[in-house]
């Protein structure tokens, strides 16, 4: 069975940087995937290459067997695949409600002659997009902050606006770039049920996290970057005993000069 | 939201009867002339400002456009195509009513193009060039487009002036009116002074209409989304080029609309139209009305053009909107509705106190 996610190969520099080399991996379908390692180690960037920001120097990058390898970002949201930022990208001086009604853009098609004419049909969308976008809202558990300005909200609210946007999307794929980042511990174990919820919904999720916490108790499995490069791919408890992955993070060869 | 924009174009509709009815009343008809040139130039003020406001983008070439409406409109309505009578193409569209004959100042006769005709032929142009300037402008982030469009602004303004079949320096004169419906044309004359008034107006509560509308849709709430967070939008499926690519070509289209009819109501068209500080008169107006805001570009936009085209602000006229323009930035980017006028004010003593106590 082709995995829903399929990366091989992958390669991309910046000037004399490898950021990623040569790294390959799949996502199952219905699956958490936690894409993890030190900073620099490329986690970034392997998300720009997936998501369409950053087209790959080598490498492919196939989403339910099909190549999305360099398409632009658009494309590849339509083609089913969401993401969050690392730093919060809400659109300014939208409400929350609106910041998620742009998340139903790739599921409605009034264009500019139909919203300047305001045809019927579009009436029907709007209703569809709002009640949409209300009910991502409810999900993440924030409906009553529906018609703040999302700018002004908590870090932890932003952070819930930002993936209600992504999942009102529908999306197969949800690339999450370090939801836990800023959040307290009550927020950090919210969003790890979150995780779930959104899991038991089918939607499959990559994610690239620093907290060890919840990387170990949300995913199936984990891919370890180091330096551009993948040094284990496996379940979190059979990663957290690779004597690979436990000298990058603790940084043996230090602790041997000290 | 659909009755507060209901309500809305209710209140400017009553205010375009309002202005009138006051004219009428203090005997000062004659104000109708320029109000009604103002409500052609606000055209072009109100596509600039969706461009400025929702794209994020600046055009410096706007006043180009409306010199391609108001060149082509005139130069197809004024030619004279009757000594090629007897070819086949001419015996075609003379058939088809696309060519008329016309009975001009001196009591000759000639052919030339009918008045929709020379309209569908300018907002093709205008159409046409837009694209080919957004096209490949749009796809780069940054201000590209306000270089591009000024370099394109400046072509245009050479071409109508060094070019004799254009009048030169002079421009086109002789503009036939411009039928619009049977009885109702859009030209100069006391008598149809009035009807002219409502129709240009009526003509910008229609372009405000269909805006609004687009606003407050799917595109225009993509449109905002690109402005706030250009990568988060394009994460979310909209396609960030393409729609700054339609919006200018739309803001183009309107632009080049107001220079058909400013054309036909003026009976002509000067070299003027098209120079670069009308361009940044555009810039102005929409700058002091709120970047993005139709009502507010609609309001200054019929104020400061009334006043320069009454010669209010005299030799200074350039001058005025160039210091509109400085005012606007240092006080309330966000246009002057939005200018709490103490707080701004208090704001910018304060940076000067702190420049001051720090050197």
């Amino acid at each position: 069975m082709t995995a829903l996610l399929d990366v091989r190969g992958l390669s991309r520099s910046f000037g004399g940087l490898r950021a990623v080399r040569d790294v390959s991996f799949r996502v199952e379908k219905g699956t958490v995937k936690a894409l993890i390692g030190p900073n620099g180690a490329g986690k970034t960037t392997l998300f720009h290459l997936v998501s369409g920001f950053l087209p790959p120097d080598a490498g492919t990058v196939a989403l339910r067997g099909e190549p999305i390898q360099g398409l632009p970002p658009h494309r590849i949201a339509s083609l089913g695949v969401s993401r969050t930022f690392q730093h919060i990208r809400l659109f300014a001086q939208m409400t929350a409600l609106e910041n998620v009604m742009v998340g139903r853009h790739v599921r409605s098609r009034a264009g500019f002659l139909a919203g300047m004419l305001h045809l019927p049909f579009t009436r029907g969308e709007e209703r569809e997009i709002e009640r949409e976008a209300r009910e991502a809202l409810a999900f993440v558990g924030i409906p009553e902050l529906a018609h703040v300005e999302a700018t002004s909200l908590s870090y932890g609210q932003q952070r819930a606006v930002e993936l209600a946007r992504a999942l009102a999307s529908g999306p197969e794929l949800l690339l999450l770039d370090e939801p836990a980042a800023g959040l307290n511990m009550r927020e950090t174990s919210e969003l790890a049920r979150l995780i779930g919820r959104i899991r038991d919904r089918g939607i499959t999720v990559l994610v690239v996290e620093h907290d060890m916490g919840l990387v170990m108790n949300v995913s199936d499995e984990v891919v370890v970057l180091s330096y551009g490069e993948k040094i284990a791919d496996a379940p979190p408890r059979a990663v957290q005993r690779d004597p690979e992955v436990i000298r990058v993070y603790l940084g043996e060869d230090d602790a041997q000069v000290a | 939201m659909l009755r507060s924009r209901t309500v809305r174009i209710a209140l400017f509709a009553a205010a375009i009867v309002a202005v009138q009815a006051a004219t009428a009343v203090a005997g000062k008809s004659f104000l109708l002339t320029q109000l009604t040139m103002s409500a052609y130039y606000t055209l072009v003020a109100i596509g600039l400002s969706l461009l400025m406001g929702y794209a994020g983008q600046i055009s410096l070439g706007h006043a180009a456009f409306f010199a391609i409406g108001g060149y082509v409109s005139a130069a197809l309505t004024t030619l004279d195509l009757s000594d090629r009578r007897g070819t086949a193409l001419v015996d075609l569209l003379e058939r088809l009513h696309v060519l008329v004959s016309r009975t001009d100042l001196y009591g000759g006769t000639s052919l030339s193009f009918h008045a929709w005709a020379a309209f569908a032929a300018a907002v093709a142009l205008s159409l046409a060039v837009a694209f080919a300037i957004g096209v490949p402008v749009l796809r780069l982030k940054g201000h590209y487009l306000a270089m591009a469009t000024l370099g394109f602004g400046t072509i245009v303004y050479s071409i109508v002036l060094g070019t004799q079949q254009l009048g030169a320096a002079d421009g086109i004169t002789g503009v036939p009116p411009f039928p619009l419906l049977p009885g109702l044309a859009v030209g100069g004359g006391r008598d149809s002074r009035i009807a002219n008034y409502y129709v240009a107006w009526g003509l910008v509560a229609l372009a405000v209409l269909l805006l609004a509308n687009l606003v407050e849709s799917r595109v225009g709430r993509a449109l905002r989304s690109i402005h706030g967070a250009e990568d988060a939008a394009s994460a979310m499926g909209v396609d960030v080029g393409s729609y700054k690519l339609r919006t200018f070509v739309l803001s183009a289209v309107l632009a080049a609309v107001g220079g058909v009819f400013l054309t036909h109501f003026n009976a002509g068209v000067g070299p003027g139209e098209a120079a670069i500080m009308k361009s940044v008169r555009y810039v102005a107006i929409v700058a002091v009305g709120g970047m993005g805001s139709i009502w507010g570009t609609v309001a200054t936009s019929a104020l400061l053009n009334f006043l320069s085209l009454r010669g209010y602000f005299g030799t200074l006229d350039d001058a005025v909107f160039g210091a509109v323009l400085v005012f606007v930035m240092l006080f309330s980017p966000e246009g002057i509705l939005k200018l709490d006028a103490r707080a701004a004010v208090a704001a910018a003593l304060s940076r000067l106190r702190r420049q001051e106590g720090g050197a």
